[in-house]
């Protein structure tokens, strides 16, 4: 089952500039994992060197934040929405 | 008539009169807000008009706070502006949050939105949350009594490169138009307690597909500051918190450690050696027709992934862009990819403009 992740501006440099990508998974963590084989160069932004997720990056399901599911042990359904939504800090200045 | 009795008590204080603090201050002056501070400590730039719309060309040269206490007080006459010429800190801002109902955070760096956060937080006064990259933004509100703060959705600022600055990429100019007109609707459903304020909601604006999302919020129980047993009861350094180095040498702000650095000094001398070595330049084509180093081979950053197969072969890299956040990307990619022995440059092509060869074009 393909579930839809969305990625944001700051990491579509290394999706090959899409907004969203496609991959398999059962849970949240299985989806990552195996769209993170597919796009290498993102696994450093997702996870830090223990293999966790980075605590400023937040993962979604449709409008959930994954911390208040089961986290990456979240069951995903058909139809199912991923969003990674990572801190941005511009407001004034250039 | 007694809502516009309530705004008229109501003291706001909006730090940042920028991109985001100048929709914001407008639209509460025109609303009637009685006082209205502002905290800032620039001065009006060109390149700010694009977005910076309480500034004029006149204006130029200015300081900001000037700049916006004159337009303010000139769309509405019957209110208090009150300037605040500083950078805010640890030091100053419990006692300046304290004088003020609710705060706008129209600020653009990790820094000063956790200390934002964190002084709403211990002086109860809600943060009116905004930010904006490239063509997204976002809105919400923080520190209220019973809703998350900045912290319950982000622990942990990124590392310093990690996550661009508008420099590097740039800020279509209407969109902190919209965030901060969102931003300056919350605070009048705050002051007035109507409607359905963004507490517990992450708005999400993406303005090029002109669409808005919504993502639930919860305050977090463990949460340092506002969680039920906050371990965060003053303010702490910031920047340390953040990472961020507070040297004088150039803000690369490079997630490369320093082993996998050169300076512009290094490269100048391997060129004139005739070092056999691959300069990459990974910026856009447009910034390579203003101002290159010569040799330089140009594969912009994202369409790096792409194109590795072009740099079969050649081990030993130095790779460049602007300033050196970009390159830093490219050259952690390069690492992944197998090019263990690629470097950055810091600085990048400023730096080199700067110390090497003044003579090619800024920008």
């Amino acid at each position: 089952m393909a579930n839809r992740i969305l990625i944001p501006t700051p990491l579509r440099v290394y999706v090959n500039k899409q907004d969203v990508v496609e991959a398999e998974g059962q849970t949240v963590g299985e989806l990552l994992r195996n769209m993170t084989a597919e796009y290498t160069a993102l696994r450093n932004h997702l996870y830090n060197e223990d293999g966790k997720l980075r605590s400023f990056v937040n993962i979604y399901v449709n409008d959930d934040d994954i911390r208040y599911l089961e986290r990456e042990q979240t069951l995903l359904k058909p139809g199912d929405t991923v969003s990674i939504i990572p801190s941005v800090a511009g407001g004034a200045r250039p | 008539m007694e809502g516009q009795l309530k705004l008229k008590a109501a003291r706001a204080l909006c730090v940042g009169a920028g991109g985001l603090g100048s929709p914001v201050s407008l639209y509460l002056a025109a609303a009637g807000v009685g006082v209205i501070g502002i905290v800032d400590f620039d001065e009006v730039d060109y390149s700010n008009l694009q977005r910076q719309i309480i500034h004029g060309t006149s204006d130029v040269g200015r300081s900001k706070l000037d700049s916006a206490k004159a337009r303010l007080n000139e769309l509405n006459p019957e209110i208090e502006i009150i300037t605040h010429e500083m950078a805010l800190s640890s030091r100053n801002a419990l006692g300046l949050f304290a004088d003020y109902d609710l705060v706008i955070d129209g600020t653009d760096n990790f820094p000063t939105r956790y200390l934002v956060n964190d002084a709403c937080v211990l002086q109860g006064k809600p943060n009116i949350y905004g930010s904006i990259f490239r063509f997204e933004g976002q809105a919400s509100v923080f520190a209220t009594k019973n809703g998350p703060c900045y912290r319950c959705l982000y622990p942990e600022p990124p590392p310093p490169g990690l996550v661009p600055s508008c420099a590097e990429g740039g800020v279509l100019g209407i969109l902190p138009g919209v965030v901060g007109t969102l931003q300056a609707t919350e605070a009048i459903k705050v002051i007035l307690g109507v409607g359905e304020p963004l507490i517990g909601r992450f708005l999400i604006f993406d303005a090029l597909r002109m669409r808005f999302r919504e993502l639930k919020l919860q305050r977090d129980p463990d949460c340092p500051v506002c969680g039920e047993h906050p371990t965060v009861t003053e303010l702490i350094d910031y920047e340390q918190f953040c990472g961020v180095t507070t040297t004088a040498a150039s803000p690369s702000g490079a997630m490369v450690e320093a082993e996998h650095e050169v300076t512009v000094e290094e490269l100048k001398d391997r060129l004139e050696r005739k070092e056999s070595f691959l300069l990459l330049d990974v910026r856009e084509p447009q910034e390579f027709e203003i101002c290159r180093i010569p040799g330089s081979l140009l594969i912009p950053l994202g369409d790096l992934p792409s194109r590795l197969s072009e740099l079969e072969g050649r081990d030993d890299m130095i790779v460049h862009c602007k300033s050196g956040v970009r390159s830093g990307k490219a050259v952690r990619l390069l690492h992944e990819a197998g090019y263990g022995k690629a470097r950055n440059l810091r600085g990048g092509i400023i730096a080199w403009i700067d110390r090497i060869d003044p003579k090619l074009p800024k920008y």
